[in-house]
């Protein structure tokens, strides 16, 4: 049969403030357990919550990117089950009435084509502590460092019909929380964690199949490669005549498989109500209005001024605006140079090339944007050769100073004297008598083909410093005797 | 000395007539004579009391502090006192000693008033007989077989027989002013908002609220002054000055317009507590008040509403206590689900289970709007019908309570009859307002306490007009028998 598969996705956003969502407790990833916490965080009787209003701040924003509408009055509810990491009994969340209403995303894929995915809603939560399992010779340990860091929780339309369009879409969300900078992005750290809402339907069929929720998948791999092993699995079962259990799910990255976690029977009924220790969050148009007008350049907007202002491609215009710091680095060191094109290639070619390598972030470049610029200045000059300029970018990488100091010190700066040029090549045509009685005799397609070897020679004599625009021309002039 | 007013006690400290010290120790040794026969407190910290009276006494020395500066006060024991006990009445808290102090007990420390110990309560603050203790139910001072009332049972007696100055309490549908009627103390339930709730365990935490039990309306603005006002760390807290509830206790009441609510003088009403109120109104009347009869159509509906929306919050609230982190924990648990069942059942009493399983139930998928949500309706009318009288009469006046205490162990085993104390005092918290109850005579030899209700905020106005009674009156300065021999 022919399968259509239908994806939902909660990502559940860490914000980046730098206290707590209900306390003031600093947020912080690796401290000693239960050092960043405060009498809110452990539940203690008698604490009370007070919100965060930084939080409340990034939540807007957020919506205003995503097109949404913003909730005026939200409410935070109390959503209350037991588990031995969420101190109070309950997690502080918002139900009826969240922070952020319906929008949405276009997103584009890799073949270029945008589709349109709905987002429900997104609402503020705070996160609950971690159980460790390990060390306490058959008890739990518990560690409240995390509990009540704030979360924002983007809940999707079930709009997403592939793996590719859902990871599209998660790394739009990334994107766009970056470039707000209410996120730090980090989804090793868990900073960002996805639950993957994913059912099949015969295609053609209206009524959603039943779905399974795989629970917090923490990168965009396994985000598709998740999703590629449920809907083998689902599809397995209904081709069997089978039928799909709803239940959460965990997705093992391990063995590659989705494996039950618990059925909808046994899921919590958890009563949520409206938190009577949290007021209602009420705000005005103003707040809304000036929150918007703080909004920085967002991705799309940023790939659309890419193409208008500097004329790159929609393909380097996305993938240049796709990491805000990528965007940045982009367009300092296009600032030094003044040429969008040669900056695009060489950031997405030699530079994302040697960052691959040492797996670092663009951020953390050995090499700046202004220093990558000036090497670029030295390409477009002359000075070197694009061939000299990738051993000069590994010089700067590692650390040896800037293009110039390289260039200078190693002696490569470009022949660009056409006497020397001349010269070089007249020795080359006499040592090579042979090759050119044969080139001479040869017809124009020929020739074509055979310059090469005769560039090859020029170049290697120079040591790569001839500049191979000056030497071609030069050369079939020579040749023609 | 013990019968004497917080006013005449700063004089007399500031006279150096008396010291902080000895005061204390006075109230330490009553409360070591008196109480075994009342059951009143459940820590007394005597260690903390003298070395607060040995600082006061400095500070007097220097010619600083407030009024409140070494008279000797009992908290309510849900009011977290750092480094001291605080077990809520509980058997889940027997062992908890907080790290933080709550903001009340804190302000009222700052102005200097000595700690005598934790007054026993109801468990978390559930009950209308403090016949929920953990610590053993409380005797009331005017008849030792009479209940003091609930859930701030505890320090309306030691108040009543002159165990502490005054106390703080905490009023949930009736929790300051129920037990102040039936020991003859004066009680004030401030408006939603104005005391903070920070460091006080949570019961209903729409409706909790905290506030002064002591034997005059004067001595409860003494502390009112010191209690009230706004606090960042309590996100209900209201963002608003708190009045100078000492300044206005004088204005003449001429011109006073009484509300008396039919719906409170109905059926049930013990006729010699009606008998009472109606004298009292009389009193008013010859102050220049006028009255007027008003309706609270919606008052037999505050029982209902209240005992869904209050264990809906209770049975969250209670969730913290788990055995994970502080309170008690069962031996040996099986796994994690037998620990927290033990714990609880071990832990919480009857009444608290019982509350916890009603709000679970209200609050549970299917139920939640039938219950909770109708609840809250309920209440949306019971306040509207408090504003539209409010709009028409400046305090509202009726009984506290329907009868005076009971007899121990008379109501325990008939729940409805148990809430049904409550009828006349729920309302005011579903609404939000505040409301005193005021010592207005006896029947029986039992004390009646008249409740006065006004506008949000008003709580200078209730005090005034409570004063202006008192001065006029000496039901409050009424003393038990008991207290008197020591």
């Amino acid at each position: 049969m022919n399968w259509e598969v239908v994806i939902g996705l909660e990502i559940h956003t860490q914000l980046s403030t730098k206290s707590k969502l209900f306390s003031g407790a600093a947020v912080g990833f690796g401290a000693e357990p239960n050092t960043q916490t405060t009498l809110v965080d452990l539940g203690m009787p008698g604490a009370l919550p007070v919100f965060n209003k930084e939080a409340l701040r990034m939540a807007v924003m957020f919506g205003h990117a995503i097109n949404a509408e913003i909730g005026m009055t939200s409410v935070f509810a109390r959503k209350n089950y037991f588990y031995p990491d969420l101190p109070k009994g309950y997690q502080t969340s918002q139900m009826d009435h969240p922070i952020v209403g319906k929008g949405y995303l276009d997103v584009m894929l890799e073949d270029g084509t945008t589709s349109r995915i709905g987002i429900t809603r997104a609402h503020l939560e705070e996160d609950a502590g971690k159980s460790l399992h390990e060390d306490f010779q058959g008890m739990t340990g518990i560690d409240l460092n995390r509990s009540s860091t704030p979360l924002l929780e983007i809940v999707s339309e079930p709009d997403i019909r592939s793996a590719k369009e859902a990871v599209a879409y998660v790394k739009m969300i990334h994107s766009i929380v970056t470039y707000l900078g209410i996120c730090d992005g980090n989804m090793a750290e868990g900073s960002m964690r996805c639950d993957i809402n994913l059912s099949l339907r015969p295609k053609g069929q209206k009524e959603y199949g039943t779905r399974t929720e795989i629970k917090n998948v923490n990168s965009f791999r396994f985000i598709e490669k998740a999703i590629y092993t449920e809907i083998e699995r689902q599809a397995d079962i209904l081709e069997d005549g089978g039928r799909i259990i709803q239940e959460t799910r965990l997705y093992d990255p391990e063995k590659n498989e989705t494996r039950s976690m618990r059925s909808k029977e046994d899921a919590n009924d958890y009563r949520y109500f409206p938190c009577p220790d949290l007021l209602p969050v009420v705000l005005t148009q103003e707040y809304v209005d000036n929150i918007k007008a703080t909004l920085p350049e967002l991705p799309s907007q940023k790939a659309a001024r890419f193409q208008s202002e500097h004329g790159l491609s929609e393909y380097d215009a996305n993938v240049l605006s796709s990491s805000r710091a990528m965007a940045d680095f982009f367009e300092n060191a296009n600032n030094v140079v003044k040429d969008p094109k040669l900056t695009a290639n060489w950031v997405m070619g030699e530079l994302s090339k040697l960052l691959n390598q040492e797996q670092l972030d663009i951020e953390n470049s050995p090499v700046s944007a202004q220093t990558f610029g000036e090497l670029l200045v030295r390409i477009k000059d002359n000075t070197i050769n694009g061939k000299t300029a990738k051993d000069v970018l590994q010089a700067m990488w590692d650390g040896e100073g800037s293009a110039d100091a390289i260039i200078e010190a190693k002696g490569l700066k470009q022949v660009t004297d056409t006497g020397a040029i001349e010269a070089m090549i007249q020795t080359i045509l006499d040592a090579n008598a042979t090759q050119v009685e044969q080139y001479r005799a040869a017809d124009e397609d020929k020739q074509k083909k055979m310059i090469g070897f005769f560039v090859g020679q020029v170049m290697k004599a120079s040591q790569g410093k001839a500049n191979p625009g000056l030497v071609n021309p030069i050369l079939v002039k020579m040749l023609k005797g | 000395m013990f019968e004497q007013s917080i006013s005449t006690l700063a004089q007399k400290l500031r006279n150096k007539d008396i010291s902080s010290v000895e005061l204390t120790r006075l109230f330490l040794a009553r409360i070591a004579k008196l109480d075994p026969q009342l059951n009143s407190f459940i820590t007394v910290s005597e260690q903390r009391a003298l070395e607060q009276a040995a600082a006061a006494d400095a500070l007097l020395q220097s010619g600083k502090g407030t009024s409140l500066t070494g008279i000797p006060v009992a908290h309510k024991d849900l009011f977290c006192t750092e480094g001291t006990l605080t077990t809520c009445g509980s058997r889940m808290l027997n062992n908890f000693i907080p790290p933080y102090e709550s903001t009340v007990t804190s302000r009222i420390q700052q102005a200097g008033a000595v700690m005598l110990g934790k007054t026993n309560m109801d468990e978390f603050a559930m009950g209308s007989s403090n016949e929920n203790s953990f610590y053993g139910a409380v005797k009331n001072p005017w008849n030792l077989d009479m209940v003091p009332g609930g859930s701030s049972g505890g320090s309306a007696a030691a108040v009543a027989a002159g165990l502490a100055v005054a106390a703080t309490g905490t009023d949930t549908g009736g929790s300051i002013r129920q037990p102040a009627s039936f020991c003859g103390i004066t009680g004030l339930k401030p408006t939603y908002g104005r005391v903070s709730r920070f460091g006080m365990i949570a019961y209903a935490s729409s409706l909790d609220q905290g506030g002064p039990m002591a034997k005059s309306a004067e001595d409860c603005a003494h502390l009112m002054q010191a209690m009230a006002g706004f606090d960042e760390k309590d996100s209900t807290s209201a963002d608003k000055p708190a009045d100078d509830y000492l300044a206005n206790l004088n204005t003449p009441l001429t011109g006073l317009k009484i509300g008396l609510p039919k719906e409170y003088f109905g059926e049930g009403l013990d006729p010699q507590v009606a008998d009472v109120i109606m004298a009292a109104v009389k009193e008013f009347e010859k102050l220049g008040a006028t009255v007027k009869e008003i309706s609270l159509p919606n008052l037999q509906l505050s029982i209902p509403s209240y005992y869904v929306i209050a264990p809906s919050e209770a049975s969250s609230n209670l969730s913290r206590f788990d055995g994970v982190r502080f309170g008690h924990r069962c031996d040996d648990p099986k796994d994690l689900l037998d620990m927290y069942m033990r714990s609880r059942a071990e832990g919480f009493g009857t009444e608290v289970q019982k509350r916890i399983m009603i709000g679970t139930y209200a609050l549970s998928e299917g139920y939640y709007d039938a219950y909770y949500l109708k609840a809250q309706k309920i209440r949306r009318l019971i306040k509207e019908d408090f504003v539209k009288a409010l709009e028409e009469v400046d305090v509202i006046m009726g009984p506290v309570a329907p009868t005076t205490a009971f007899g121990l162990g008379s109501k325990t085993s008939d729940p409805v009859a148990m809430y049904l104390e409550d009828i006349y005092t729920l309302s005011v918290n579903l609404a939000g307002i505040p409301a005193m109850s005021i010592p207005a005579g006896f029947a029986d030899g039992m004390p009646v306490g008249l409740q006065v209700m006004g506008n949000y905020f008003a709580e200078a106005k209730l005090l005034n007009v409570a004063h202006q009674y008192q001065q006029h009156t000496d039901w409050h300065l009424q003393t038990p028998t008991m207290a008197k021999g020591a």
